[in-house]
């Protein structure tokens, strides 16, 4: 079949301006006679390098990268909006690009005769807008407002129509641009539902879109930009895969930075309060710590008696990290030193979400362990075996302190870890859980409907 | 570039929906509604009477006043014969010259040709002009003016010739003041000089001297004597060649004002 959408070694170059630029008038150009120069680009950024891609027509491709990744800029030129600085790109067939909703809508004048305008530019006739403007009007559900002004219109309505009379041009290639993000549920099922009628008209769809999930469902194929260029193309499972994994693997080095700075700030701190917190007749500084429990701040103090010298994230794959998947197992390596023989002593472990509320907080004190002896280099571990959290970042406090409180080094939310989840569940802890059903209730799958 | 000028004719229809929403839209809302295309020149025309009619003349001494008005018909008449097209020209250019920033959602985000925005502003102000028509013809006929129908012949030629010579800057305007916003403020001034070296407050014959050859160069003073020749002054229109010099010279320059907007054209979704 032959291809809806082509690009060949397309670049797109963009200007940036220096800060001195933008006050580059007419009048200073003429007169440092700079015209010229000045409508010259001196400082440049590639927003697409080299892109060489195609769509077979009918097919759904779905674009997914982070932002400034290039994702918009590849739908302009698609849609001819921009040209590109180099590179060709072509399209088959009537084009109708989801990228700005009622872009073309003028206030004053009525959802009717805006209905009319929008479709001229889209490049409808006006009889077969007059042909299918009953369509438009219910499909945005404005049949009671289409004679009123749209500056009266509320964002939704206006976002409605301008959406209504965009999928109703017919094109052949649909290029849509985060724009499911109209309107309630009901609407953007609707919207949902008009794509798969496109799909299965035999159209060519360029989605791009955040919600992953929808890629996977939907599209034939996933197209993967990064920095202006193409990551990946091909099975939208194995590319949106290879993203989520990109995704992770930058957010665990965000994440190491995070910890390395909160470690650095904290032992900045430290020294002078642990000069206060050893001395034994200062009961204020020893209630410190935990009365600061439910003040979510960071930092760290103690006496050092007992030094907590490493702590350690390990997934299920023995190697320490920063992003784990729900349901997967997590171990908490704590490595302490004690110069000296010690018998009072208590390691405990809290966790806490970034709202700052203790999911699961715990010591082997409150688990009944009676502390026998610390001596030299020493290594605990907290093993759970199911992280049944839901998707988030959370931080974890990590203490050892006598049985009385005072603290020998406590670490206040000093490190930070992302729970990863497939579901988009609410709340904190993630009960393993089930659903079944009588011969009554019948469910399927979504995305796997016969 | 003539690929882009033959796709402006496939483009007419979206031109005449943005034209007929323009004129619907400017007068929503206020009261008196389409009347106000007739008004507000009426208007005009009265300030610009009342000022150079009754005012001027008495502030110098008597006998050295200005004798234009001499003439069997009022200098009313005759500034409206000139202001009338004035307008359409002026407002045109000043609307221009923020179409394509306020229009900048069309073109950065639905693929929209340009220069459909400044086409519709000219187009749109001269529907207006039409509209102050019909007040011109009463008025010439209420004062009988000599109009004959050889006359009458050359002015849709001359509607024809300004409007040629009106796109073209107008198109020019739109293209450089995305890149330089600055000409919006310029061309207020740039245009108050322009009415005033141009002879519609003044017949041409009274230009002062120094003045002569700067009125000649002017275009708009050859669209404006043309006006004045076929509606006012009496006698054959004798100022023919020199219009459709200016129509030739106009074909020419909106082409070329067409190509730059052509050329900048991929820089708009980008600069707006």
């Amino acid at each position: 079949m032959a291809n809806a959408i082509e690009l060949r070694n397309v670049s797109k170059i963009y200007r940036r301006y220096t800060h001195r630029r933008q006050f580059a008038t007419l009048k200073s150009a003429l007169l440092s006679r700079s015209l010229v120069r000045d409508l010259r680009p001196d400082e440049t950024f590639a927003a697409m390098q080299n892109v060489t891609a195609a769509v077979a027509s009918g097919r759904t491709l779905g674009v997914i990268g982070r932002n400034g990744s290039g994702k918009s800029t590849l739908l302009k030129l698609v849609a001819g909006i921009t040209k590109p600085t180099s590179g060709t790109v072509h399209v088959n067939g009537r084009i109708s690009a989801l990228i700005e909703l009622g872009a073309g809508f003028h206030p004053e004048i009525s959802g009717r005769e805006n209905v009319f305008i929008n479709g001229i530019m889209l490049g409808l006739t006006k009889r077969e807008i007059a042909r299918r403007f009953d369509e438009i009007v219910e499909f945005a559900e404005l049949q009671d407002f289409i004679d009123a002004p749209v500056k009266t219109y509320s964002s939704g309505m206006y976002m409605r129509l301008g959406f209504a009379v965009a999928i109703h041009v017919d094109p052949e290639v649909l290029l849509v641009d985060e724009v499911l993000a109209v309107g309630d549920e009901g609407f953007t099922h609707k919207c949902l539902d008009k794509f798969a009628e496109f799909k299965r008209r035999g159209k060519t769809i360029l989605l791009v879109t955040h919600a992953l999930g929808l890629v996977e469902r939907f599209c034939d194929e996933a197209l993967w930009m990064d920095a202006g260029t193409m990551r990946a193309m091909g099975d939208p499972k194995r590319v949106v895969g290879a993203y989520i994994t990109d995704v992770e693997t930058s957010e665990e080095q965000l994440l190491a930075a995070e910890d390395a700075k909160a470690k650095e700030s904290a032992t900045v701190v430290s020294p002078d309060e642990a000069t206060t917190a050893v001395l034994p007749d200062h009961p204020v500084e020893t209630a410190a710590g935990p009365a600061d429990m439910f003040r979510a701040t960071e930092g760290r103090w103690g006496s050092r008696e007992i030094e907590i010298t490493e702590v350690q994230l390990v997934g299920p794959d023995d190697q320490p990290g920063h992003v784990f998947h729900s349901g997967e197992s997590l171990t908490i390596r704590i490595r302490l030193r004690s110069p000296i023989e010690n018998q009072d002593f208590v390691i405990g472990v809290g966790i806490f979400n970034a709202e700052g509320v203790c999911c699961y907080g715990t010591n082997t004190s409150i688990e009944e362990l009676k502390a026998v002896r610390i001596l030299g280099d020493a290594e605990a571990r907290f093993s759970i075996d199911s992280l049944d959290l839901v998707e988030g970042t959370y931080k974890i406090d990590v203490a050892v302190h006598k049985l009385d409180g005072y603290p020998y080094d406590y670490h206040r939310l000093l490190y930070t870890f992302r729970v990863k989840s497939r579901t988009k569940d609410v709340g904190i802890y993630r009960p393993r859980h089930a659903w079944r059903f009588s011969d009554g209730v019948a469910f399927d799958r979504v995305g796997h409907e016969a | 570039m003539l690929g882009n000028l033959a796709r402006l004719i496939r483009y007419r229809g979206l031109i005449q929906t943005l034209v007929a929403r323009e004129l619907k839209a400017r007068y929503r809302g206020s009261v008196l509604g389409f009347f106000w295309s007739f008004i507000n020149p009426l208007l005009l025309l009265l300030i610009y009477t009342y000022v150079f009619a009754y005012i001027m003349p008495r502030s110098l001494p008597p006998g050295q006043e200005p004798k234009p008005f001499s003439d069997p018909y009022p200098y009313a008449l005759f500034l409206f014969c000139g202001l009338l097209p004035w307008t359409w020209f002026s407002s045109s250019l000043n609307e221009s010259a923020g179409v394509l920033i306020s229009g900048g959602n069309l073109i950065k985000k639905v693929l929209f040709p340009a220069e459909v925005l400044p086409i519709v502003t000219v187009l749109a102000n001269m529907v207006h002009f039409f509209l102050g028509l019909p007040i011109l013809a009463a008025f010439l006929a209420y004062y009988r003016a000599p109009v004959t129908l050889g006359e009458l012949v050359w002015f849709p030629v001359i509607v024809l010739v300004q409007l040629l010579f009106t796109l073209g800057l107008a198109l020019i305007v739109a293209a450089l003041t995305v890149h330089f916003r600055d000409i919006r403020d310029i061309l207020a001034n740039v245009l108050m000089l322009w009415f005033f070296a141009t002879p519609i407050i003044y017949p041409w014959t009274q230009a002062p001297d120094v003045g002569k050859w700067f009125v000649n160069v002017n275009p708009f003073s050859h669209l404006a004597i043309s006006y004045q020749e076929v509606l006012f002054f009496i006698g054959p229109f004798g100022h023919w060649r020199w219009l459709l010099s200016l129509g030739a010279a106009s074909v020419v320059f909106f082409l070329f004002a067409y190509f730059i907007f052509d050329r900048l054209r991929d820089t708009f979704a980008e600069e707006v």
